[in-house]
């Protein structure tokens, strides 16, 4: 077993997961899609393949076969890079994701830190394509995103403190391995409030979407995207849903872990409570307005914040008095 | 963005600006300005420093056309005016046209005409209510009100054949009866219809974010209102009691028991009640209209060429966008002298500056959306 | 293999350094900085330091720059390009560049920090990474620690009379 084999293992990994993410995240649009639509009481996509199943395949090929715009005023080399810097981060973090107790691509022992902190590299991408569209729309939403991911980037990480305290590591199994008995949305209902708004945040999902907010920017950071690159700004999106889906299953329910004796595997139980995770972010963006810019700043800072500095503070409480 | 002449050194003080104002070219193809209405924005950072329309996008030189076509012929040229409640535009012009001859209409044309009138203000305030939904950013509304739209689309097509541009009356009453079907359809759509409000209502009037985002936001005084002559649904959503259904009552508005509802701070969030408390009231009228339906001609008898004494006639209607009327010279010939158009959208859209100063940019969509402009009116 | 990996990551910080300090494009020189910070970071992970290497991505990358490109987007890149890059002070800078220089080699000549071997946890240390930091903050390096966040907090202070006063003249 040399290093050789352990590389060609890791990479077969990587590449498994990157490939059925891909796929995975190419078909959430869809599962979007449909679900919105039903909601709306319409079928939406039914034309490609049976009820539509072949739509975002279409939908892939139509956009690597559009034309590649780049404005004429724009910063070249920034334009191009800005949707690579969104997606890398979003699929890097997959990397640490543990989809069942004993398939995942590597353990680290900070990787719910990891996390946080790669996702938190996004907003880059976001800015620089904001800044190198040389659009007003595009500036507008640029800046409107980089506050918004800056401020609730913060309410996530304090968020989730309440959890790892109760854990005791930053690593992911473990964290899965210390809810065997209770899941911690029980013990941290309100460090999972603010934890989810903070996840809608930070994916710009309804009704933070502030930053596309297509009535009013236009198309905000993208508005002067096409083809393959505003696709890797959507793919990114999706990707980012997984994954605060992922760290939220992870944190609040119990990971891979069943409930009560039902006889299944751990990777089933994962792949359903992300399913229901991600149907709650969908069924929000039917339902729900936006919020305005001022509104989301200060639901943020005057009622999130101190709402997770309690938390924290009477976690700590609690395992300094009982336990 | 930042154009500088010279390519030379450039003084310091110009690398270091304080804060820029932006200037926003909103429009004429923007997502939430309704068509081509161009609002030209100066902003300090997120607020709104000054605003302007730009409107003209959509000038077909209407009142024109009219000075050289018979008063016929106009009728479908008020169609293109307000084109979400075409039959609203084409009541307003064969009542005008009408009270110039000085007419006596069927009763039973009337009574048509009411319900068709109403069933425009269903179709023009469910576009409304979509779209300004749809800008705040609750995408479910939207459908589920073109949904509605579009049985009421379906009516006119039963009675008129056609679905936008209806050209629904002739001067002196109708083309021809409305089958009985548009009737039993009617009937079932306003024993449906209030059911469907409460279903945009449970997703939107007491939901927290759209009460943040229209509670408070672009507030007009009803003095404000009435100085600024706007009419409709802003008027009475700053509290004025005045609908041209009730104050001058024209077709079979004064045998027809419904409530002119009012609002109380003039806000965005008022406007809405108002308008969903009208579409609640249309369907009491369009009740009200089937139940009294009265037998008999719907036509009078009208001369081959129509050829109205001279003189001149003022004459106006509550469309669902607020006073609309047709102010005629006529000159004893088979052409108006002269066609004025009072569009209530272009009068409305002149509060715009008043409504968005000092909110921000996110207000101006709101605030646009409850105006409820439609351009074909505005730039005629 | 790590060897091979630390000089990809030095060579890293390095060229982007340099290209930072020489474009003329402030956003171009903030992205460039950025990337140097995440090499910093691929360097701390060689030395086992995951939490730093966290911590300077999420702070350094994540945060403060966003901050400045945030500050420099505002401001008017493309009069900023146009400016003379080179002033009268570059001597003095470049005097200061040499005598740092020649410090940091003097310090390094004696042979790397004594110091810390002392703090009682090595680098090497990988499991009990973050409880090994936390426990060195929070009992002997407690002190240097409060008046860090004592500073930072009169400087957020100080930051915020700024720009109140700037609103309400």
């Amino acid at each position: 077993m040399g290093i050789a084999v352990e590389a060609v293992i890791a990479l077969v990994k990587i590449a498994v997961v990157l490939g059925v993410v891909s796929l995975v995240v190419a078909y959430l649009t869809y599962l979007e899609r449909k679900i919105i639509a039903h909601i709306q009481q319409r079928l939406g996509p039914m034309r490609v393949g049976w009820h539509g199943l072949l739509q975002p395949i279409a939908d892939g090929a139509k956009l690597f076969l559009k034309e590649d715009i780049i404005p004429d005023k724009a910063d070249k080399v920034v334009f191009v890079i800005a949707p690579i810097m969104v997606l890398v981060p979003a699929f890097v973090v997959y990397s640490v994701l543990p989809f069942s107790s004993t398939f995942y691509i590597t353990q680290v022992n900070i990787g719910i830190f990891f996390i946080l902190a790669v996702s938190s590299l996004g907003v880059f991408g976001i800015v620089m394509a904001g800044w190198a569209s040389n659009s007003k729309y595009s500036l507008l939403g640029a800046l409107r995103s980089a506050a918004q991911m800056l401020s609730y980037e913060i309410f996530l990480g304090f968020s989730i403190i309440g959890p790892l305290m109760l854990a005791g590591s930053l690593n992911m199994q473990k964290i899965v391995e210390a809810q065997s008995d209770v899941w911690f949305v029980f013990y941290q209902p309100l460090a999972f409030v603010v934890f989810f708004i903070a996840a809608l945040a930070e994916t710009n999902r309804v009704p933070f979407d502030l930053p596309e907010a297509e009535t009013e920017l236009v198309a905000g950071f993208h508005t002067e995207y096409s083809g393959m690159k505003f696709a890797f700004f959507f793919l990114a999106e999706y990707a980012s849903i997984m994954v605060v889906s992922t760290v939220a299953v992870t944190l609040f329910f119990g990971g891979w872990q069943g409930i009560g004796w039902i006889p299944l595997p751990g990777f089933v139980w994962y792949v359903l409570k992300l399913g229901a995770m991600i149907f709650v972010f969908i069924w929000i963006r039917a339902t729900l307005p936006r919020y305005r810019y001022d509104q989301l700043m200060r639901l943020g800072w005057k009622f999130m914040f101190p709402l997770v500095m309690a938390n924290i503070f009477l976690t700590g409480l609690v395992k300094f008095l009982f336990l | 963005m930042f154009e500088v002449e010279s390519s030379t050194r450039v003084e310091r003080s110009s690398v270091v600006p304080g804060t820029e104002e932006l200037i926003i070219n909103m429009g004429p193809q923007h997502p939430s300005t309704h068509g081509v209405l161009r609002v030209i924005l100066r902003l300090d950072g997120e607020t709104v420093k000054d605003c302007d329309c730009d409107i003209g996008f959509l000038h077909r030189g209407t009142e024109k056309i009219g000075e050289n076509i018979t008063y016929t012929m106009f009728i479908p040229y008020t169609d293109r005016l307000d084109y979400i409640a075409a039959p609203s535009s084409n009541l307003a012009w064969v009542t005008a046209v009408e009270k110039l001859f000085g007419w006596e209409i069927p009763m039973r044309a009337h009574y048509i005409r009411t319900l068709v009138a109403e069933f425009s203000r269903i179709s023009s305030h469910l576009l409304w209510l979509a779209t300004h939904a749809l800008d705040i950013g609750a995408m479910t509304v939207f459908l589920w009100c073109f949904r509605e739209r579009e049985m009421v689309l379906d009516l006119f097509e039963h009675a008129f054949g056609a679905r936008l541009t209806v050209n629904a009356f002739r001067l002196g009453g109708l083309f021809q009866d409305v089958p009985q079907k548009f009737l039993d359809l009617s009937q079932e759509f306003a024993d449906l219809f209030p059911g469907r409000i409460g279903d945009y209502e449970t997703l939107l009037t007491d939901n927290r974010i759209w009460l943040q985002r229209t509670r408070g936001v672009g507030v007009i005084s009803a003095d404000d209102a009435i100085d600024l002559s706007l009419t409709g649904p802003i008027l009475r959503g700053s509290g004025v009691r005045w609908d041209i259904r009730r104050a001058q009552p024209y077709a079979a508005y004064p045998y027809l028991d419904f409530v002119v509802p009012v609002g109380e701070n003039g806000d965005v969030y008022d406007r809405y009640l108002v308008r969903i408390e009208e579409m609640r009231q249309s369907t009491r009228i369009i009740q009200q209209c089937l139940a009294q339906l009265p037998k008999g001609p719907v036509s009078c008898k009208v001369p081959r060429t129509i050829k109205p004494p001279a003189g001149e006639v003022y004459h106006s209607i509550e469309n669902p966008k607020g006073e609309f009327g047709f102010y005629i010279v006529s000159d004893g010939s088979e052409t108006p002298y002269r066609v004025r158009i009072r569009p209530p959208s272009f009068v409305n859209l002149g509060g715009l500056k008043k409504l968005a100063l000092g909110g921000l940019v996110a207000d101006v969509v709101a605030i646009i959306g409850s105006i409820d402009i439609v351009l074909g009116e505005c730039d005629r | 293999m790590e060897l091979a990996f630390f000089y990809l990551f030095a060579a890293g910080i390095v060229g982007a350094s340099l290209l930072m300090v020489t474009r003329a494009n402030v956003i171009h020189a903030a992205l460039l900085l950025v990337l140097a910070f995440l090499f910093m970071a691929g360097l701390f992970v060689l030395a086992g330091a995951e939490f730093l290497a966290g911590v300077q991505i999420l702070i350094y990358a994540g945060g403060i720059m966003v901050l400045y490109l945030f500050s420099i987007m505002l401001m008017n890149v493309g009069v900023a390009v146009r400016l003379r890059q080179w002033h009268r002070q570059s001597v003095l800078a470049l005097a200061a560049a040499v005598l740092l220089g020649a410090e940091v080699w003097a310090v390094l000549g004696r042979g790397g920090y004594p110091g810390a071997k002392a703090w009682g946890w090595g680098l090497g240390q990988t499991p009990g990474n973050v409880e090994a930091l936390g426990e060195v903050l929070y009992t002997k390096f407690l002190f240097p620690f409060e008046v860090a966040s004592i500073l930072l907090l009169a400087a957020m202070i100080g930051a915020i009379v700024l720009a109140k006063r700037e609103i309400t003249r």
